[in-house]
């Protein structure tokens, strides 16, 4: 009987600790909330074709351990009425917040974003949609402003110093002997009856060392052709292989001896480096030539090339503004341009005076660099003697600043 | 009119690649430039292939009174052979990890290569041992830097200050050095450039005249 009288108090009491339990394992589900702190906001200084958008995890939410799964972005574009899904980001990335750049926008037009919570058990939650945000188109980098500066005074400088020279102003220009040392070879080809090897580089034509070299070819291809010798141009770039069989043909025609040109001598060879390099080499190797002008672009095939070309005898004249590969061409090379002279080349050759005044202006403005320069260290210096602080004033004036600022 | 179109387009294209360095608004059509860029890359690869093709048959044919071929002409049929076989294999087998064309690949070429760029290494030794003769006072510069740079890469020798000297001949006078001759360049480029865009420079067009 006593047990009867107990009995209803005890299946109340087994009623509400199941209860109590199920409250206690249920929060993970029945919590689960909303991504916080929804930001949109316009990407500066770009087309106005992209929106960066952040948000913070859901209360409660440690690195997807508590029962979200993944953040789902929506976006509601101009015109529309629903939002379509942009990007889904799993919620076990170790991150407390999660940026997107949203790209291939309209500019100026109004775009809405929510974030949807998505749980382990396919519960969501739903952010408020973000107010409208247009991504805005900028005219100008407002970074680049000193850029801008310095761009325009390099080229009047430039320009003054070609109306200079056109006006037929004296202007000194070193001697640059891998330069003058170009005609010596070309000649002791001729008198040994060895045709020369031009290799324009292994970089594009969208290469300003390979654009340089090809002014170079083309003189050299002239003096050649008016010798009567022949020149051997092997190509790696299937772009710039017709830009060279022109320029030396151009070459041959201008001496007076179009008949003296051989198509066969300026050809494609592959696009590989280390098989245009073997072809090169081959050639060298087989035909001897009495000069080689290894000119442009080049790369790791640098020194095999100016070595095979130093064993079989041939005078070697080198020219890169690739930093890297300079001291291989010193130590292999008879003659060897460096950097800037590479771009000089074309003018010091063709003794053209408009093209003689460029350099001039060149020269003037890296005069200016240098005491840009020495302004620079001067004002850090004396900042860290008396404040124990470089001042930085002046290097932030004059630093170059990319896209992003 | 053959050589001022060419010369409008180039100041056009470089007006344009100038402008767009400065204007964020046009970054999109630059992007849309560089993709043409590509489409022209490979459509070029046709005249080189056609080159290739043209050059080496050239060279088998027999020529002249004698009827003779050119003595080179073994290395033009291998490299003709080489050029339809690789195309023919991959035509034929496709280019998956197993197709003939994929071990063609991997047993010939990647080792061919290999063996180029291996060459460097004794390239390298002979050169350094010219450089680093001591026949003048710059060479004995030079030999006694390349010395301590390369002893200092040995961080045993880190108690006799060998590796802070390498770190100094590295970041003072071989930065200082290089970045010299990089501004130098940089101004050139943007010489060479400018001087291609106004059509002052124009070497590259053959003889430059009409």
């Amino acid at each position: 009987m006593r047990g009867d009288r107990h009995g209803p108090r005890r299946a109340r009491r087994a009623l509400l600790t199941l209860t109590l339990l199920l409250l206690a394992t249920a929060p993970a589900s029945s919590a689960l909330g909303p991504a916080t702190n929804l930001t949109v906001r316009d990407r500066p200084l770009d087309a106005g074709e992209v929106l960066k958008v952040s948000f913070g995890r859901a209360a409660g939410d440690s690195l997807g351990h508590t029962g979200v799964a993944r953040y789902e972005l929506w976006r509601q574009g101009p015109g529309a009425t629903a939002f379509d899904s942009v990007r889904s980001f799993s919620a076990t990335q170790k991150l407390p917040t999660f940026s997107f750049d949203d790209t291939g926008l309209k500019p100026g037009r109004p775009y809405r974003y929510v974030v949807r919570t998505v749980g382990d058990d396919g519960q969501t939650a739903e952010t408020p949609p973000s107010a409208p945000v247009a991504p805005q188109r900028q005219w100008f980098f407002t970074n680049k402003v000193n850029t801008l500066i310095a761009t325009l005074i390099f080229v009047a400088l430039i320009l003054a110093y070609l109306r200079a020279a056109r006006q037929g102003k004296k202007l000194f220009i070193r001697r640059i002997a891998g330069l003058d040392a170009i005609d010596e070879a070309v000649g002791r080809c001729t008198e040994m009856g060895r045709p020369t090897l031009y290799v324009p580089g292994i970089s594009t034509i969208s290469d300003v060392a390979t654009i340089a070299s090809l002014n170079i070819l083309g003189q050299v291809a002239k003096k050649i052709a008016s010798y009567q010798a022949r020149i051997i141009v092997p190509n790696r770039d299937p772009i710039v292989y017709p830009v060279t069989q022109d320029v030396v043909k151009e070459g041959f025609l201008e001496a007076g001896y179009p008949h003296n040109y051989r198509e066969d001598d300026v050809y494609f060879v592959t696009t590989d480096q280390f098989a245009y390099t073997a072809a090169v080499c081959g050639t060298m190797v087989r035909e001897k030539p009495g000069a080689n002008l290894l000119l442009g672009m080049f790369y790791a095939e640098s020194l095999i090339l100016a070595e095979t070309g130093a064993s079989v005898g041939a005078i070697q004249i080198a020219g890169t503004d690739a930093v890297t590969q300079l001291p291989f061409f010193v130590t292999a090379c008879d003659y060897t341009i460096i950097g800037e002279e590479l771009y000089a080349a074309s003018a010091y050759i063709g003794r053209e005076p408009t093209l003689l005044g460029s350099l001039k202006g060149q020269d003037v403005y890296k005069m200016i660099c240098i005491a840009v320069i020495v302004l620079g260290v001067l004002t850090s210096t004396i900042g860290l003697l008396f404040t124990g602080e470089a001042w930085d004033g002046f290097n932030q004036l004059v630093r170059v600043r990319g896209a992003g600022g | 009119m053959r050589l001022q179109f060419p010369l409008l387009l180039c100041l056009i294209a470089g007006v344009f690649m100038a402008v767009q360095y400065f204007v964020p608004a046009f970054l999109p059509y630059y992007n849309r430039v560089m993709d043409y860029i590509q489409i022209v890359s490979a459509f070029s690869i046709v005249l080189g292939v056609a080159s290739v093709v043209h050059r080496h048959l050239g060279r088998m044919r027999r020529r002249g009174r004698e009827a003779k071929r050119h003595p080179d002409w073994p290395y033009s049929l291998a490299a003709v052979a080489g050029m339809l076989g690789m195309m023919l294999a991959g035509f034929i087998g496709g280019r998956g990890q197993e197709s003939i064309f994929q071990q063609l690949f991997n047993s010939i070429l990647l080792p061919v290569q290999a063996t180029m760029f291996a060459l460097l290494a004794f390239y390298l030794a002979s050169a350094a041992f010219r450089s680093f003769r001591t026949r003048s006072v710059d060479a004995t510069v030079l030999l006694s830097a390349a010395v301590i740079v390369m002893i200092g890469r040995l961080d045993d020798l880190g108690r006799l200050g060998i590796p802070d000297v390498a770190h100094w001949i590295l970041d003072g006078p071989n930065l200082v050095s290089k970045r010299a001759i990089v501004i130098g360049v940089g101004l050139g480029m943007a010489s060479t450039a400018l001087k291609v865009v106004l059509g002052i420079e124009r070497s590259y067009l053959g003889s430059g005249k009409e």
